[in-house]
């Protein structure tokens, strides 16, 4: 429980689903077990409610007070730099590459399979050499 | 007010309108490589030469990579990728939708005809292999990259978790 992220006034979501999806935005306030008020001033999420299915808790809390202004939202944010910190972050990379998969072309996809092979009989090789023979 | 009609019967003249060439859909420019969906070479990748007269397009393998000759494909059984690849080396104005015309055969339909044995088939000609060679030359020569041959080798197929709507080509 100690790992546990928590729904609280600064939390850092992540939206992967509806019309702000793939927005990071900050929980304000939290208007009832299923819905808090969401803002994103500076990720372009309007301040607006926001069903809990529709967001993901990130690991970042900033430290606003309840029903801050847009304002000092977006100042807490920026001093923080959550952007920066989100796109290091591990589930920010495997959102940024699930983005990149969806956007492959044919041939960009044809180069992928080829290099997958190649990493796997490399894989293989070396295993071949640790595992003890029969 | 009571309909006028005509003492005698008069056909409506219907104005034919002759068919306009099929539009070359999806921005598909000379040089694209393009998916086969359907036939003997479905999944196979290949060069798109130019659009026929007919609407059809021209495609080639090229046959070396792939063992797809000068064909036409119609654009419904076609998937356009955005790769492109450089077609300019290569001569392929003689090729027309003539060229691809059935040898007439004079079978007089007698029962001699109907139950003699079936005759064997024509080898293909080599005017046609020269042309092949010569169109497919100027192509290959001019693509440098390895991966871009093996990708021009390999057909296209769906994997699990492959969805044709979300697939970017």
């Amino acid at each position: 429980m100690a790992q546990a992220r928590f729904v609280e006034i600064g939390r850092v979501v992540y939206a992967n689903f509806g019309p702000e999806s793939g927005k990071l935005c900050v929980i304000v306030d939290v208007i009832d077990a299923k819905r808090a008020l969401v803002d994103g001033p500076t990720t372009g999420v309007i301040r607006q409610q926001m069903p809990f299915s529709r967001i993901s808790l990130t690991e970042f809390v900033l430290p606003i007070k309840r029903n801050q202004k847009s304002a000092n939202v977006a100042k807490s944010f920026d001093e923080h730099e959550i952007i920066k910190k989100w796109n290091a972050s591990h589930a920010g990379k495997h959102v940024a590459s699930a983005l990149r998969r969806a956007s492959l072309t044919d041939f960009e996809r044809f180069k992928l399979m080829v290099a997958q092979k190649k990493k796997s009989l490399l894989v293989k090789k070396e295993m071949k050499k640790i595992k003890p023979k029969h | 007010m009571v309909k006028w009609y005509p003492t005698e019967d008069v056909q409506k003249v219907r104005v034919k309108r002759a068919n306009k060439p099929a539009r070359l859909r999806g921005g598909v420019s000379p040089g694209q490589i393009l998916i086969l969906l359907a036939g003997k070479h479905q999944g196979k990748r290949v060069a798109f030469l130019k659009q026929l007269e007919s609407g059809l397009l021209l495609v080639t393998g090229p046959y070396k990579l792939n063992g797809v000759p000068l064909k036409r494909v119609p654009q419904a059984y076609t998937v356009p990728t955005s790769t492109k690849i450089d077609i300019s080396g290569s001569d392929f104005s003689k090729v027309t939708d003539a060229y691809f015309a059935k040898e007439k055969e004079n079978t007089k339909k007698t029962e001699e005809a109907f139950f003699a044995p079936k005759k064997e088939k024509k080898p293909f000609s080599d005017a046609k292999k020269a042309m092949q060679k010569s169109v497919d030359a100027g192509i290959v020569n001019k693509v440098a990259d390895p991966v871009v041959k093996k990708y021009l080798k390999t057909k296209f197929r769906l994997r699990n978790g492959m969805f044709p709507h979300t697939l970017k080509f």
